[in-house]
């Protein structure tokens, strides 16, 4: 459904410090699942999330979602489309001080024009979903680290997204809490919804939630073992 | 349409929450913004008030004023000198004038004496401005002794106070009787201080003006819409002045500076980074902006000009006064007819809105197009 | 005369749009040249980026016009005393021969900005922004108009001396005069009426017509384009030779700007709001059409240009709405 070709992105373009962080990536996500990036530190997952995620343009290189070409597309139609088909969980939650955790659930509606009252509606149906109704108007600075994740979670689900992204959606909860966060990512799986991911936590890479792991190094994918002797062998 | 409206609400809803999480920034801002506007619209109000109530009073003066010139000054007008003008066409009516300038040395300023064309006073009676009634406390029926130049004592009786409406011009003004006047001032008989013409068509004034000055070449005809036009123009230029000066240097150090320097804050630019990578595109965000200036840019704007109003209209300017009058001792206390102007309205909008926002746009243009991105990355 | 409150700020808002078009000139040939849709490079993202730069400072530009043809009609009006015969706004910009050109130019940005917006939302739909290049290249015609505008305004008011004998309301609209104001005033009512009829009536059908319509024709939104712009002349020549009459209520009172004012119940916004925005709308209906020769504008652009002269004919309707009913309430009779 969601297809890189030949993917690359420089930073520093044409600059003494250019640096590929990708560097020829072929990649296809399929509908269904939950797919994992794994790798060391600088390898270039995160860069690969934001071009998955149409938060970034590559340099050269093509992506297809639902065999539509947007790698090309300017901002304005790209963020449209990543309104309506991603929905995104950051490490650091990334969510507005100040707001209450319904009012920072909502946010990503704006641009849409729907009438407020259906937004509500729609953000409370959400967090009774993942148990957080008693935070509702809870600023969203006093909240644990996992309430946090949750109303950010909310907050990718507003606009329905097919795709949910995240990066490193685990690194700042304990054990305890990344198993929670496994659990939900299980019920929306179920739901039929795509998810890609970073992580360096084995909880994750080895829960039998994740049904595909994709290596990378230094901005390239690393073939899968089992893979290379199945084509040397097989 | 809907839709856009209600985007629009959205937008609005959240500036005002954004507003009112950043207090101290904004209300600093605004206040900033509120006192310049204030500032402002008050000299402006103020010129304003004062000119149109010079117009409004010049109004129901005479077309045309002649005076006699001798050697370059203004000099009595001689019996016989009227006979001339009787046969001029246009002219609907022509009387003589008899007036003169009193100093006093109580006061130390300066009265107008006068003989009023429209009502009668008796000898020995007169009738005060404004001014007067507040300076020396004279009120209906007190007494008041003037010294004349010839060195007598004159005593009069006050039997009237003018009405206030036109302080501007009857503050010191002193009416009398005819006969005391020419006795006070030694005013010979027959001869007048000048005569003024009323004519019926306005579009003939200037005409008439001509054909006096070809009849009596000793004469200086004075036009109302000539005295109407310096009077404009003297207070336009005052108020332009000091508007360009004051606006020039309080915008520049005042707003400009405190934009750059305070700039969008490390906190400000990460939440646009969130709202662009959640969804937003980079003309919500601009419109967002949009709104922020806007709702600082307006309220500053009608805070400063209600301030303005009162200050000027109602507290009588207290503020800036020693600076912009001082013309007399005498100066009237009227209180001015409170005015809006639309003419007014714009252009001290264009002196304090519109260079604030020419200021912002470069900023909101950068912090707005910040790369979704960026988020993942702090 | 510069020192009038006035006068500086109108200075202000046409150095500013001078200064802002002219800083941003060179960016836009930037864009012209270097503009590559397919291209992820970061030039091409900073390109982008600009162009949101661009719209927003139009959309500025735009808005500071309006603000300041209104005070420069204001000022011009308030002025009239300053000078020996002005009755009026007309006198004081006869002042000096740069009155007049100095308030076609203000208009001449106004609607030259307001067009650029419409092909600016235009081209914003269409997912390969096919109008860069054209957009920019207008863009670069707008500097030397707002720096024009800022020359002409200056030489007016630099010229601008109180006393100079100059003409009014009455003798300027007098019949031995050239000016083209003369010309529009010496139309009698009657036939100006029946031009003005049988100009707006058209135009508002044409426009209608276009808007309701479900087939496209390019030659239609042309001549929508083509008669909004004489219906806007028409519909000020009408202000001047009759419809002015009938709200002063004096066979000889042309002013076009007088009704503005407070004393005439401030109608002159009745007609003139709903005839700018008319004649904006319908040139940019017939400016927007002849693009749908491009592949992703195919639909975009009809729809728009259809949108545009439906705009355009409800306000031209309103202009003959107003114009017919303050024609009809006044106690003036010209005609029988
Ligand atoms: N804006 C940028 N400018 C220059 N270099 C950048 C920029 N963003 C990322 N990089 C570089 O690109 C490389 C890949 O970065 P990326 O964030 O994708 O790595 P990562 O795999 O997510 O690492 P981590 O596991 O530490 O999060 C890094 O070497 C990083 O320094
Ligand atoms: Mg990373």
């Amino acid at each position: 459904m969601l297809e890189l070709i030949a993917i690359r992105k420089a930073f520093n373009q044409g600059k003494p410090n250019e640096f590929w962080a990708l560097d020829g990536i072929d990649l296809e996500i399929p509908q269904k699942g939950v797919t994992v990036l794994r790798g060391p530190s600088g390898s270039g997952k995160t860069t690969l999330l934001t071009i998955l995620g149409c938060l970034a343009r590559p340099t050269e290189g093509r992506v297809r979602l639902h065999g539509e070409l947007i790698s090309g597309l300017p901002e304005r139609f790209l963020t449209e489309i990543r309104r309506k088909t991603f929905g995104f969980v950051f490490q650091q939650f990334n969510l507005i001080r100040g707001l209450s955790a319904i009012e920072n659930i909502i946010l990503p509606s704006y641009p849409t024009g729907e009438r407020r009252s259906v937004l509500l509606e729609r953000g409370e149906a959400l967090l009774e979903k993942l148990r957080l109704s008693h935070r509702r108007d809870n600023a969203v600075e006093w909240l644990s680290g996992g309430e946090q994740q949750r109303v950010a979670i909310c907050r990718a689900l507003i606009n329905s997204p097919q795709i949910l992204i995240a990066d490193e959606p685990t690194a700042n909860l304990d054990t305890r809490l990344a198993r929670e966060f496994l659990t939900i990512l299980k019920l929306l799986a179920d739901e039929g919804r795509t998810v890609v991911m970073t992580s360096h936590d084995p909880v994750v890479a080895d829960s039998e939630v994740v049904d595909r792991v994709i290596s990378l190094r230094d901005g390239r994918i690393v073939p899968d073992l089992a893979q290379v002797f199945a084509q040397a062998f097989g | 349409m809907n839709d856009w409206i209600e985007r629009q609400r959205h937008l609005l809803d959240f500036t005002l929450t954004s507003l009112a999480r950043r207090k101290t920034k904004n209300i600093g801002l605004l206040v900033v913004f509120a006192l310049l506007v204030f500032v402002l619209a008050s000299v402006s109000l103020y010129t304003q008030a004062l000119r149109s109530e010079a117009v409004r009073v010049l109004e129901q003066s005479p077309e045309i004023v002649v005076q006699r010139l001798v050697a370059g000054r203004h000099d009595l007008i001689p019996p016989d000198y009227l006979e001339g003008i009787g046969r001029l066409r246009g002219v609907r009516s022509i009387e003589t004038r008899l007036w003169g300038y009193y100093y006093d040395p109580v006061l130390k300023a300066n009265y107008t004496l006068m003989v009023p064309r429209t009502r009668t006073i008796e000898q020995g009676e007169i009738v005060v401005g404004p001014a007067l009634e507040h300076t020396r406390g004279l009120g209906t029926n007190t007494g008041i002794s003037l010294r004349a130049y010839s060195g007598e004592l004159h005593t009069f009786l006050v039997t009237d106070v003018l009405p206030h409406e036109t302080e501007l011009m009857s503050a010191d003004l002193v009416l009398m009787n005819e006969g005391d006047f020419r006795r006070f001032f030694n005013f010979p008989d027959g001869h007048y201080t000048d005569i003024v013409l009323s004519v019926a068509n306005p579009r003939e004034v200037r005409n008439i003006g001509l054909k006096l000055m070809e009849m009596l070449p000793d004469a200086r005809p004075i036009l109302r819409e000539e005295v109407l036009r310096t009077y404009n123009s003297i207070y336009a230029w005052r108020e332009g002045l000091l508007l360009a000066l004051l606006s020039a240097s309080i915008l520049a150090f005042g707003i400009l500076a405190w934009e750059k320097s305070t700039g969008l804050s490390a906190d400000e630019r990460r939440e646009i980074g969130i709202l662009k990578a959640i969804g937003w595109e980079t003309g919500d965000v601009i419109r967002m902006k949009f709104w922020e200036g806007f709702v600082i840019a307006f309220s500053a704007f009608l805070f400063g000009y209600v301030l303005a109003y009162v200050h000027v209209f109602y507290l009588r300017f207290f503020l800036f006064e020693p600076v912009l009058k001082g013309w007399a001792v005498l100066y009237p206390r009227f209180a001015l007819t409170p005015q809006i102007d639309a003419m007014q309205l714009i252009t001290l909008f264009i002196f304090t809105v519109v260079p604030y926002v020419a200021a912002v746009l470069v900023p909101i243009w950068r912090a707005a197009t910040t790369d979704p991105d960026t988020v993942m990355r702090s | 005369m510069f020192f009038q409150p006035t006068i500086i700020a109108l200075l202000l808002v046409a150095m500013l749009n001078a200064a802002m078009l002219a800083v941003a000139s060179p960016y836009a040939w930037q864009l012209i040249r270097q503009w590559d849709i397919g291209s992820g490079s970061d030039r091409q993202l900073r390109l982008e980026r600009l162009t949101y730069f661009f719209s927003t400072l139009l959309v500025f530009v735009c808005l500071l016009q309006i603000a300041s043809t209104l005070l420069f009609v204001f000022n011009a009006d308030h002025m009239h005393t300053m000078f020996v015969g002005a009755m009026c706004a007309i006198g004081t910009l006869n002042v000096n021969q740069w009155g007049f050109p100095a308030l076609y130019l203000q208009l001449a940005l106004f609607f030259m900005a307001a067009l650029w917006l419409a092909l600016n939302a235009l081209d914003n739909r269409a997912r390969d922004y096919p109008l860069v290049r054209v957009k920019y290249g207008a863009l670069l015609v707008l500097a030397p108009v707002a720096f024009a505008s800022l020359v002409v305004q200056l030489l007016y008011f630099g010229n601008l001396e109180a006393d100079v004998i100059t003409s009014c309301c009455g003798s300027m609209f007098s019949e031995e005069s050239e000016s083209v104001a003369a010309t529009l005033a010496a139309i009698e009512p009657g036939p100006a009426m029946v031009l003005f009829y049988s100009v707006l009536l058209p135009t508002i059908f044409v426009s209608a017509w276009h808007w309701r319509s479900t087939g496209f024709s390019r030659l239609r939104a042309g001549a929508v384009g083509l008669a909004s712009a004489l219906a806007f002349l028409v519909s000020i020549a009408a202000v001047v030779a009759f419809v002015s009459l009938y709200i002063y209520e004096h066979p000889n009172h042309h002013c076009p700007f007088c009704i503005l004012q407070p004393e005439f119940g401030y109608q002159g916004y009745l007609i003139y709001i709903p005839l700018f925005a008319a004649a904006a709308f319908g040139m940019a209906s017939g400016l927007l059409a002849p693009f749908n020769r491009f592949s992703s504008l195919a639909t975009l652009a009809p729809t728009a240009s259809r949108r545009l002269a439906g705009q355009a004919a409800v306000g031209y309707a309103l202009v003959v709405a107003v114009c017919t009913l303050m024609v009809l309430k006044s106690n003036l009779i010209l005609l029988d």
